[in-house]
């Protein structure tokens, strides 16, 4: 095994809310080797997004931290481009537009004019958005603004590729054909992926390892499955492996029987007035942005 | 033969569609009619009701005028400006001409050219009225704007000039105009003035009271960019004039619009109260002209005037509102 590419160690994330200190992440310990594909699970509000944003550098650990390729990350960096959970694309620019304004800043002095725009087209069609450059984000459907931001952060071509439910917004044809095209790049440009998902297939499907998040409050890391299915993957004749079936029941045991959703059954490991925190916390979600300004400094005792 | 034949084998489906879009097409007709019909009564039943109670009204100038007065007033102002067109060229023609004969007599001899000394007329003052909002608009939105974006961006700033905001805001461009007027005549000393001074003062007092909307909407708009775009800036490491750029000012054109469009309102407003006030030319001055004259066609003129100024000030909305609908990308 080559030693760690992406590094996060003993991370905590520490949230300032009006009732005091709010304590999202504890815990947290993971390696991730070069090229490897990661999947991250959990249920909603553990604190999926905020891993991926301590690892994007838009949110600072409160203790602990993270390191990629011996530098420690603390500022954001088109290296570790991000596709965000709902597109963020501009919505004054069009779709070449959007790509444009990355491609632009990332390969301003390595391309040409003319080799960045072959890129950006490269990388639309990628995601078959070819054929809607001039619509702007309000004149397609979510799943397809969501396409062009996969295109958005392939164009910066990132070491690190972080993606936040890249595929939550697809119709499932969609959805399978985008799963395809992205295991055949990752294994093509050999990239590092980390993928926030809800759903458990496309979990095992794509990745090299699932990383299972407790409920939070002080969420942390539950389970780590390693999924040694060759590669290529298909997904038709994968559907009957038993060692497709297994990993899935795997997760699905982890999700649906160990960490029940909070406030749903009965958690002997919680407190009531901790499970009746994290629902009311989840409405703030917006705020993440607003906030991570403030945060990085205030660190609980 | 061959289309006739055509039309009468139309299938039901296109016959029930055609139906469709005769009666939309009749929905439409009678949305639109609808659309001038009402706008049109409210104006009649205005005018009728204007008709009737004016005559009521008796001040020491005679009765107020009816609509019937005021259209006479109109075409006489405009009969009025065409006459002094005329006679303005003639003075043009006849100091050409006189210049010629001295400059064939003595091709060394200094020819004088003056501009036509007459009186402006009314819509002399309505261009000079509009030329000086215009400035006084163009500095405030100079000024506005790019407070506003350092404003939006940078929270403590903002926390540092907000009360000042809050305080300057409400003031009545009377409550200036008298400062203005004497800092003008104090600090704008020139043998050859480029502006007049009452230009002066009446375009600083606009800017004043019309910057506040622009201001604060810009502001606003800055500090209420999408943190997800946000994000993206930071991600892509986009510098902070790229940021500015692509990101801050496009994702708040909207804002900034709506308050150039209030500023705009304000503007004109302002001016006509500054004009009459400050004595410098423009409708304003032509309103107190008219009143100070006291004849018994001052009050019809005036309210020539007063349509005028309304309806320069719905034309300028709308040509804020073209020029937002070509700019912003929400429209
Ligand atoms: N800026 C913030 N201030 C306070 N609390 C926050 C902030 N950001 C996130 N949280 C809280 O941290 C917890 C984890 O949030 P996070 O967005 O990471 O969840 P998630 O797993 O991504 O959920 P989802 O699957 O619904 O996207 C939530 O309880 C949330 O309320
Ligand atoms: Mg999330």
């Amino acid at each position: 095994m080559s030693k760690s590419h992406l590094e996060l160690t003993n991370v905590q994330m520490a949230f300032d809310t009006k009732e005091g200190p709010f304590i999202a992440l504890e815990n947290i310990d993971l390696k991730i080797r070069k090229g490897e594909f990661v999947s991250l699970i959990g249920h909603s509000g553990c604190g999926k997004s905020t891993v991926l944003n301590i690892v994007a550098g838009l949110l600072q650990a409160t203790r602990g931290g993270c390191v990629l390729d011996g530098h420690e990350v603390n500022t954001p960096g088109p290296e570790r481009a991000v596709v965000f959970q709902n597109h963020s694309l501009m919505p004054w620019l069009t779709v070449y537009e959007n790509v444009e304004l990355a491609v632009q800043q990332v390969f301003r002095k390595s391309m040409s004019k003319a080799e960045r725009k072959e890129w950006i087209l490269h990388n639309l069609k990628l995601v078959n958005m070819d054929h809607a450059l001039d619509k702007r984000p309000g004149e397609i459907s979510g799943g397809m603004a969501q396409r062009v931001g996969i295109a958005r952060a392939l164009a910066m071509k990132p070491s690190v590729l972080l993606m936040d439910e890249p595929f939550g917004a697809l119709d499932a044809l969609t959805r399978a054909h985008l799963q395809d095209s992205l295991m055949k790049i990752q294994q093509d440009l050999n990239s590092t992926v980390i993928m926030i998902t809800h759903d458990v297939d496309e979990a095992v499907l794509l990745s090299d390892r699932i990383v299972m998040m407790t409920n939070g409050p002080a969420a942390t890391i539950g389970e780590e499955l390693y999924i040694e299915l060759p590669r290529p993957r298909n997904r038709v004749t994968l559907a009957d492996h038993p060692e497709y079936v297994r990993y899935r029941q795997a997760v699905l045991s982890f999700l649906y029987e160990k960490q029940r959703f909070p406030g749903k059954g009965e958690d002997e490991q919680e407190e009531p007035t901790a499970e009746a925190e994290a629902p009311a916390q989840g409405d703030n979600l917006p705020d993440v942005g607003n906030e991570s300004e403030e945060s990085p400094v205030r660190r609980i005792a | 033969m061959t289309t006739l034949s055509h039309t009468d084998s139309l299938s039901q489906g296109q016959r029930w569609l055609r139906a469709l879009t005769d009666k939309l097409s009749g929905v439409n007709l009678a949305e639109t009619g609808r659309q001038l019909l009402l706008p049109a009564i409210g104006i009649i039943l205005f005018l009728g009701f204007w008709h009737i109670a004016a005559p009521q009204v008796q001040t020491s100038l005679g009765a107020f005028p009816g609509p019937a007065q005021v259209l006479e007033q109109t075409g006489r102002l405009w009969q009025e400006h065409d006459n002094q067109r005329d006679r303005a060229a003639q003075f043009v023609t006849m100091q050409e001409e006189r210049n010629e004969r001295i400059l064939a007599e003595n091709p060394d001899a200094e020819v004088k050219i003056r501009d036509y000394p007459g009186a402006p007329t009314f819509i002399d003052q309505i261009f000079t009225s509009l030329g000086t909002v215009l400035a006084g608009f163009v500095l405030a939105t100079i000024i506005a704007v790019p407070l506003g974006i350092i404003i939006g961006l940078n929270r403590h700033f903002s926390a540092a000039v907000n009360p000042l905001i809050q305080i300057f805001k409400p003031v009545s461009p009377l409550a200036w105009l008298p400062l203005v007027t004497m800092v003008v005549s104090a600090t704008y000393v020139s043998d050859d003035p480029m502006f007049e001074k009452s230009f002066l003062t009446s375009m600083i007092t606009v800017t004043l009271c019309s910057l506040w909307p622009t201001l604060i909407n810009t502001s606003v708009g800055v500090s209420a960019v999408n943190p997800d775009l946000l994000n993206v800036s930071k991600v892509l490491r986009l510098s902070f004039w790229t940021h500015v750029r692509k990101v801050v000012l496009p994702s708040s054109v909207p804002m900034i619009f709506t308050g150039l469009r209030v500023s705009l309102g304000i503007a004109w407003m302002v001016l006509i109260a500054a004009e009459m006030l400050a004595q410098s030319p423009g409708l304003g001055k032509f309103v107190w002209d008219e009143f100070q004259n006291g004849g018994s066609e001052s009050l019809s003129r005036i309210m020539v005037a007063v349509l005028a100024i309304g309806f320069i000030g719905f034309l300028l909305d709308r040509i804020m509102l073209l020029i937002q609908k070509k700019v912003a990308w929400n429209e």
